[in-house]
């Protein structure tokens, strides 16, 4: 069957195991991540987690997020997808260059509005940030040259005031 | 003033209302022990760690309080691993304290280190690893409250051993703060209205009731709703205390072993008002052929619960008891005359029943006695296999919070030191284990526990040198192969009478009354051998995966 992607946004207490109590649910109950990306809010106590989710259907997802909202440690959870949200997702690429084809990789970094943060003899580390479909762009473009490794954050997530709608 | 850990811990208890603790010693645990020792706070002593955790699901069943036990780190802390589960599995409240490995030491596989919060975390509501004493306390206040509330069940608080030794300036709080926690108890008003008119549209309903009556004390409006609206009321295994068995509108135990009549009108409803029940597969067989004609109408505390195996038309999130409080005064008495009478049909042409051999004891009439003898009025504890199903079956229950049995995770074992912790609770009532040999012999230490504590405990043993349940299956999907089933048994007389424990036998049908009879009269622990008919099977039977209308034993 087919899978939808949805983006949850989680408010957890930043206590200690609370990952690994979501990482459990997920793997305990056979549901899928795709994407995870923690880190603390504007209150140390407190921590966001975005997340990335496969589901077949409503159902589903509405059983994801209940038992998320069951652990004692989860405050807050909203499903974003639909909402007006910036997402970001941060990627570091190392990519085979040589001189013939430095110009060409160039050229797709710029387009990208990317960067290079490191260069040696055998190839580039490119940065490049953005949304997702962004992200799977560049890579496919960089793909041809020979993707030597990858280190991606995970889709991160806020959603826009009202106010500036 | 100043104070260690461990007597924090012993004077948190204090300030919870507890009474008792179940445990077992180790080093981890000493100075909790020594502080316990010390304040001359109740103390029992089982003979395994599982028992402590069963003992205290027992205490905790019988009385609706949260139930405590205690074991030290390591083998200590995974010996309660099953009786977590098990209080898990059927939405128990324990608060479990284990003793760690002083802080220093941990996550260096240090002597009996076990990383208990981590392996519990999926069978316990919340559990805590304290690291710094002064937060020990808050989190003793918090596990009760966790443990007590919403959707009940276990929490464990593993305290490491310099926590128990440092010194607090011992506070305890009088509130606790859990935004991540907040339980719905009153049920959306509108909701409830709706549900209103579904039922009085209603021509075939039925309610199934689950163990969520029991934990929300509903039952007297369960009683109510039954009888306002005449509707027939179907249990699941953990809420058969939950509506007289003897009422004109109990149809008893729906599901896998439940009465054919009861699977018949849940197939044939237009509505089912589900209570406080989980739809387990047990209950609902193959589960689109599920109650095929009917709404579903669902109440239940946990959100995850609605929707999660069933589909529900109109859920209600919110306490059993408060959401059935507001929901009668709305209904006006209903009759349902044809489908009561269609009901009454199937009860003359399906009843439960059995076969009556001369010489061989038939089990379902030694719980049958038992039932009429007690006048449905003891506390049935129960182990796990047909035991438990003919336990279920036979004996007619007449008030909440007098059945206690292993419902989600069907622990063998389970029974006996769970009437340890009932008798615990309950010293003037009649506290009965329904027994399987197989099952008895995991916890069978305990006759140790009885026998120190004097708790007039009265083992019936439904011995039938199997472990019958599988058998029962290999019978009728193995072609008989009765593959490690069959069970060589020490005799269960003698090793009781070892324990200095009374010990009965019964051997042929006339001897069950005049036995049971003296068992029950006997001031103190008695342990009946019933040497039942060793190939009797638990009939009717759904097949697993089968539409609960398909049932073995029942010819349509
Ligand atoms: C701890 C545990 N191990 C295994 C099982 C699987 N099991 C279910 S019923 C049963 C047989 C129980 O035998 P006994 O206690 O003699 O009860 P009987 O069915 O004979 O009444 C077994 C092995 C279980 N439920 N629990
Ligand atoms: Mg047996």
């Amino acid at each position: 069957m087919k899978k939808h992607s949805h983006t949850l946004a989680i408010l957890v207490m930043n206590n200690p195991g609370v990952m690994a109590r979501i990482a459990g649910l997920y793997s305990r109950r056979g549901y899928n991540i795709s994407s995870l990306a923690v880190g603390e809010t504007e209150d140390p106590r407190i921590s966001r987690i975005t997340l990335v989710v496969e589901a077949e259907d409503e159902n589903e997802l509405e059983q994801i997020t209940k038992q998320l909202y069951k652990l004692i440690d989860v405050i807050k959870l909203s499903d974003i997808t639909k909402d007006d949200a910036v997402e970001r997702e941060l990627a570091l690429i190392k990519v085979h260059c040589n001189s013939t084809n430095r110009s060409e990789i160039l050229q797709i970094v710029d387009i990208f509005r990317a960067k290079i943060v490191d260069v040696s003899q055998e190839g580039v580390i490119i940065e490049a940030t953005g949304d997702s479909d962004k992200i799977q762009a560049i890579l496919d473009l960089l793909r041809p040259f020979g993707i030597r490794e990858i280190a991606r954050t995970g889709k991160v997530a806020l959603v826009r005031s009202a106010a500036g709608r | 003033m100043k104070i260690t850990g461990a007597q924090a811990v012993v004077e948190s208890l204090r300030r919870e209302g507890v009474e008792v603790i179940f445990g077992y010693p180790g080093g981890a645990v000493i100075p909790i022990y020594d502080a316990m020792y010390q304040a001359g706070f109740r103390h029992i002593l089982t003979r395994h760690e599982q028992a402590a955790a069963h003992a205290a699901h027992g205490y905790a069943r019988s009385t609706g309080k949260v139930g405590v036990c205690i074991a030290t780190s390591g083998p200590g802390a995974t010996n309660l691993v099953t009786g977590l589960a098990t209080a898990y599995m059927d939405s128990v409240p324990i608060v479990a304290f284990t003793g760690q490995v002083a802080t220093g030491l941990l996550g260096r596989d240090s002597f009996q280190e076990a990383d208990i919060t981590g392996i519990t975390m999926p069978i316990t509501k919340h559990n805590y690893l304290v690291k710094r004493v002064t937060d020990l306390p808050a989190i003793i206040k918090e596990a009760f409250y966790i443990a007590g509330t919403g959707r009940p069940g276990p929490v464990l608080i593993d305290i490491p051993k310099d926590v128990s030794t440092n010194l607090v300036d011992f506070y305890y709080p009088e509130q606790v703060n859990l935004p991540g926690y907040r339980p719905v108890y009153e049920g959306n008003a509108r909701q409830i209205k709706a549900a209103a008119a579904l039922i009085q549209e209603a021509k075939k309903p039925v309610i199934y009731a689950g163990g969520g009556v029991i934990i929300s004390g509903a039952e007297e409006e369960l009683l109510r709703l039954a009888e306002t609206i005449q509707a027939p009321v179907a249990t699941t295994l953990m809420a058969l205390d939950a509506f007289p068995g003897d009422h004109p509108l109990s149809l008893r135990m729906l599901g896998m072993h439940g009465t054919a009549y009861a699977n018949f009108a849940v197939t044939e409803a237009d509505l089912i008002i589900a209570v406080g029940a989980r739809f387990d597969d047990r209950v609902t067989g193959k589960v689109d052929t599920f109650a095929p004609n009917a709404k579903i109408l669902q109440i239940d505390i946990d959100p995850a619960e609605i929707g999660k195996n069933v589909r529900a038309d109109l859920p209600i999130v919110g306490d059993v008891k408060r959401v059935l409080a507001e929901l009668v005064p709305l209904l006006p008495r209903q009759e349902h005359e044809a489908w009561l009478e269609q009901i009454a049909e199937w009860k003359r042409k399906y009843p439960l029943t059995y076969d009556q051999q001369e010489d061989l004891i038939a089990p379902q009439m030694v719980v049958e006695t038992l039932s009429e003898l007690t006048r449905g009025e003891a506390i049935i504890c129960t182990e796990v296999g047909q035991n438990q199903m003919w336990a279920a079956q036979f004996y007619c229950f007449k008030k909440p919070r007098s059945f206690i049995t292993s419902g989600g995770l069907g622990t063998m074992g389970f029974g006996f030191p769970a009437a340890v912790g009932v008798q615990i609770a309950n010293p003037d009532r009649l506290v009965v284990d329904i027994a399987g040999d197989g099952s008895l012999q995991m916890n069978i230490q305990e006759l140790a526990t009885v026998a120190t504590y004097k708790l007039p405990v009265k083992i019936i043993l439904l011995n039938n040198c199997y472990l019958g349940m599988v058998r029962q299956w290999q019978e009728i999907f193995c072609e008989k192969r009765y593959a490690a089933t069959e069970l060589q048994n020490p005799d269960f007389c003698k090793l009781a009478e070892a324990y200095g424990i009374k010990a009965l036998s019964v051997e042929k049908p006339e001897e069950i009354r005049p036995k049971l009879e003296e068992a029950l009269n006997y001031d103190g622990p008695v342990l009946v051998d019933c040497r039942i008919n060793p190939e009797e099977n638990v009939m009717p039977m759904v097949p697993p995966n089968a539409a609960i209308y398909d049932m073995l034993g029942v010819e349509k």
